[in-house]
Formats: C-alpha cells, sequence, structure tokens
C-alpha cells in the first residue's frame, strides 16, 4: 500500500517535470473555454450544459495524451525493471499510476470553475448541475484513464499508446450517436454502452446507480487488465 | 540462503535457461559466468522477481519466490544492467523515491541517502538529473538504489561495466567490502574481476551450469593436470625427446622446435597431478644440456572457461 502511495506521488510529480503536462492543461483549457465561451452569450442563460456537453469529446483526446507516457516510457527505458523489483505488487503500481492521472485531471479541471464563477456573476447560476458536472467530470476521466493506462501498458511506444487509447475513449464516446446502425433487438444493451448519455445524466444532477455502475466496472475492468498484461510480460 | 532447483524458462519455443541447480550460501559472494546470451541476465531477473520462472522453484530463506514475492523483493536490491534509472529525475529525488519505497522516510531516509552518497561517491552529481551523468555515475545512482534498503542479497548484472579502470577497482573493493556482511550475486564478463572478488563462480552456457565452485578448484579440476615448458640450447631434438620422454610421470611430449635454430622447445605433459619438475630437471643436467627456460604452466580461468563454453 506505502507502495502504491509512493509511485503516485513519484508520478504526480512526474506529470509536473514534463512539458507534456503543461501542453496538455493549456490545449484543455484553449478548446474547453472556445466551446464554452463561444456559445455561452446566444443562449443567453447562466449555466454550464455546454462546458460539460463538449467535455467527453475532449476528454477522448485529452485523457490519452496524459496517460500514454505511464507504462510506455517505463518499457521503452527498461526503468520498469527497477520498479518492478523493488517491493510493491503490480496492482500498487497500476492504482499509483492511475490515481496520478485522475489527480492531475482533477488539477486540470480546477480552473475552469472560473467559468462556473464568472456565470454565478452574469446570472442566477443553479449550482446543482455544476457539481454533478464536476462529479460526472471525474468519472468519465476515471474510466477514459483506465482505458489509457490499458494502452499504455501494452507498448513501448507513447505514439500507439495515445493513438490506442484515443480510438477505444473515442469510440466509447459516439457510441450513442451511432446507434441508428444497430437492430432494434440489441438496441438497448448498445445503449448502455456509450459514455456521452451517462455522462448527461449525472451532470444534469441526476446520480443513478446504473451510471455511476457503467463507469467504475470500466474503470475496474481496464485497470483489472492492465495489471493482467503487466503480469503476462513476465 | 538461495536454493535453485529445477529452473526453467522458455521465451516462446526458446529454452533460455535448462534446469538450473545452484545455491547459494549466506554471507557468499558468487559470480555468474558465461559468454553472452548464455542466461546470466534472465537468471537474475528471476531471482528478483522480474521474470517468473517456465518450471523450477526458487527459494530464499524458505520463501518460494512464487508465493512471497513481496517479501523477497524486500530482502533483494538489483542493479539490473545499464542501470535503467528516470532520466528526468533529479539524483537526489531519484534516492528518495527509493528510500521512500523502501519503507525509508523522515531522518532514517536523509540519513541512509547521506550514508549512500558518501559510499558510492555522488557528492559532485547530487543535484544533477539523471540524464545528464555519465555511465560511470548512472552504475554509481544504480547501485546505491541497489544498497537503498540495506537489503541481507544484493544482485548485480555486470556492475563493473562502462566504469574506468579506477571505478572499477573502486567498486570491486566495495562489492568486496558488503560481501563481508551480506550476499552478494554478480554478474561479469571480466574473468580476472572474478577471480578476484568471488568466493565462488557458477559458468553458464547456453542456459546450462557447465561449472561450479571455487575458482582455484575449477581452474585444478578443469586445467588438466601439470604441464611443463621446457626451452634447451641443443641442436639434437629427437635425441632430447627420446631422453625425456622416458622420465617417469612423463605422459606425452610435444615438440615445437625449430629447424636450424639449435634450440629445442617442448611441452610435456605429466600423468594426472604429478609434479614432474625435479625428475626432468635431474636428467637435462645429467646430460649437460643448456637450459634456457623451464617453467609450470599455470592454467588459468581464462583457459578454463574458454574450454567449457567453446565445447558445445
Amino acid at each position: 500500500m506505502s507502495g502504491a502511495l509512493t509511485v503516485f506521488r513519484k508520478e504526480l510529480r512526474g506529470f509536473f517535470f514534463s512539458p507534456i503536462a503543461y501542453i496538455v492543461i493549456t490545449t484543455f483549457l484553449l478548446l474547453s473555454g472556445w466551446f464554452f465561451f463561444s456559445t455561452f452569450f446566444l443562449y443567453n442563460q447562466a449555466e454550464l450544459r455546454n462546458f460539460f456537453s463538449q467535455l467527453p469529446i475532449i476528454f477522448a483526446f485529452i485523457v490519452p495524451a496524459v496517460t500514454m507516457r505511464l507504462f510506455s516510457e517505463e518499457l521503452n527505458s527498461g526503468s520498469f525493471e527497477l520498479l518492478s523489483t523493488l517491493p510493491v505488487t503490480d496492482s500498487g503500481i497500476v492504482m499509483g499510476k492511475f490515481l496520478a492521472a485522475l489527480t492531475f485531471i482533477a488539477l486540470m479541471l480546477l480552473p475552469t470553475i472560473a467559468y462556473a464563477f464568472s456565470a454565478a456573476l452574469l446570472g442566477d447560476l443553479d449550482w446543482g448541475p455544476v457539481f454533478g458536472g464536476y462529479f460526472g467530470a471525474l468519472l468519465l476521466a476515471g474510466a477514459y484513464a483506465g482505458i489509457g493506462l490499458l494502452a499504455s501498458s501494452l507498448t513501448k511506444n507513447q505514439i500507439v499508446a495515445f493513438i490506442v487509447g484515443m480510438a477505444i475513449c473515442f469510440m466509447l464516446t459516439i457510441f450513442d450517436r451511432m446507434l441508428f446502425f444497430v437492430p432494434e433487438s440489441v438496441l438497448s444493451v448498445f445503449a448502455y454502452l456509450g459514455s456521452t448519455t451517462h455522462f448527461q445524466n449525472i451532470s444534469r444532477g441526476i446520480i443513478d446507480t446504473r451510471d455511476l455502475l457503467y463507469f467504475l466496472s470500466i474503470m475496474f475492468l481496464a485497470l483489472y487488465a492492465t495489471t493482467f498484461v503487466l503480469k503476462e510480460k513476465r | 540462503m538461495i536454493e535453485v532447483q529445477g529452473l526453467n524458462k522458455f521465451y516462446g519455443d526458446f529454452q533460455v535457461l535448462k534446469e538450473l541447480d545452484f545455491t547459494i550460501n549466506k554471507g557468499e559472494i558468487l559470480g555468474l559466468l558465461g559468454p553472452n546470451g548464455a542466461g546470466k541476465t534472465t537468471t537474475m531477473r528471476i531471482l528478483t522477481c522480474f521474470l517468473q520462472p517456465s518450471s523450477g522453484t526458487i527459494k530464499v530463506k524458505n520463501y518460494n519466490i512464487l508465493d512471497h514475492p513481496l517479501a523477497i523483493k524486500n530482502m533483494i536490491g538489483y542493479l539490473p544492467e545499464s542501470a535503467p534509472l528516470y532520466g528526468d529525475m533529479l539524483v537526489y529525488d531519484y534516492l528518495a523515491y527509493v528510500a521512500a519505497m523502501r519503507g525509508l522516510d523522515g531522518g532514517l531516509m536523509v540519513r541512509r541517502i547521506a550514508e549512500l552518497v558518501e559510499l558510492c561517491g555522488l557528492k559532485e552529481v547530487v543535484h544533477k538529473a539523471i540524464h545528464e551523468l555519465s555511465k560511470g555515475y548512472k552504475q554509481r545512482v544504480g547501485l546505491a538504489h541497489a544498497m537503498m534498503g540495506d537489503p541481507e542479497i544484493l544482485v548485480l548484472d555486470e556492475p563493473t561495466s562502462g566504469l574506468d579502470p579506477n571505478q572499477i577497482v573502486e567498486i570491486r573493493q566495495l562489492i568486496k567490502e558488503i560481501g563481508k556482511e551480506k550476499t552478494v550475486v554478480f554478474s561479469t564478463h571480466i574473468l580476472s574481476e572474478a577471480e578476484a572478488t568471488c568466493d565462488r563462480v557458477v559458468i553458464i552456457n547456453r542456459g546450462a551450469i557447465v561449472a561450479d565452485g571455487a575458482t582455484d578448484r575449477l581452474v585444478r579440476e578443469f586445467g588438466g593436470g601439470a604441464v611443463v615448458d621446457v626451452t634447451l640450447h641443443f641442436p639434437d631434438a629427437q635425441l632430447v625427446t627420446a631422453e625425456l620422454r622416458r622420465v617417469v610421470g612423463v605422459e606425452r611430449l610435444e615438440d615445437f622446435s625449430e629447424v636450424g635454430e639449435g634450440l629445442v622447445k617442448m611441452a610435456i605433459f605429466g600423468k594426472e597431478d604429478e609434479d614432474i619438475r625435479s625428475a626432468l630437471y635431474r636428467v637435462i643436467r645429467e646430460q649437460g644440456w643448456d637450459l634456457l627456460d623451464f617453467h609450470r604452466r599455470t592454467e588459468t580461468l581464462e583457459n578454463v572457461f574458454a574450454q567449457l563454453t567453446r565445447e558445445n
């Protein structure tokens, strides 16, 4: 357990020592800010719905960029050998890295609270959906970070890790809009698989166990698979 | 301390290790020798729980490697080949990270890092990023990494590669120093290094153990008896050969004499371990030949190594 905590601290610090982190944060803030404010004044309503509705597609690109180096770099440089001969379990390593990525994304989201305050200044903001939105954003980030981590554990190449992770996240994001291709008999199953609807539910302030379960099971499956991949490398 | 039994490792269809059996005793310095690709690194990676064996058992202090990897990782400090460290970390930060992994914190951590910085000669680089360091310094940081938790067992994969001659001597002394209290396993290409440092060597060739024992014992065992090289000043080589062949204890003679030089050069092989020097010299003195060179050939670990690893 202390091993996982040490990995977490090292990785979180590591994010801020590499230029990628700053590039990712800047890109994220630019994209989300632009999407938000470009339509904010047209609707003439004090709400953050626009910001949150764009979040899944932005995260599908940003989160795999955050996670891509976590295992690929170690596998490439060989430092994974040192890491895995220190007294820490594989699941400890995976959890440490996962939580570091999630914390980093939470820190990346932090400045966007300014959007909420500026909206609150201009009108009567309903804070319920805002809290729901951030809660949902963390769940979404967790699910995508799990997928990104899995992709990173599969390859020594960071670019490949990014593309694989992004492709899977992107697919989950647009699943809801592709449902007209799916036969009606299996529609309900496929409708459950897309991430956007689940996220929108939570970001409206409705916390449903089905939506929670969706994100938590993706996280669990992805992290479990990552541990499995690491074990198979031996 | 460490017991390896029937260890096999496959990479796909390729068998890297074949039925390795050996034990490492407490407080021993064991050298793992072998040509490139013999399986030294793989053996060490399995010992340190980085790779899993395909079959066979390894016990470290009665802990099975498959059931208690964490307990074993706690006992072993490992320096992989070419020390793949995190390049973008500062040396001090890296050592602090390893210390935290080894469960050290606060004053204990600071003291241990200071000790290792002193011991491994890292004073000048402690605030530099690891990727700025030369290979020798990286190797030393790797050594500090391995020793951080004060482990009972040290596994070092080619600890002296990439170091300059002075550093090599330093590291060897360090290994000997550590070996007084701890168990050390290290691999090397440099045979003189193994001879100078190890209590015992295990020679691996193509994944199988071909020799296991103290260096002087191996040299005696595989050296193939006593050989005496003789050079004489005498025109008739055939007469000399005939006379010397009759000496008691001589098994055979190899004649290297060149015609016209007036010199007789030969290697004389004794039966088993018999010392034939006095018997030979008596004959030479009686015949009154001018003796120019007379010495017993000493087998070196190099010869033994070459013989053992070339055969198959």
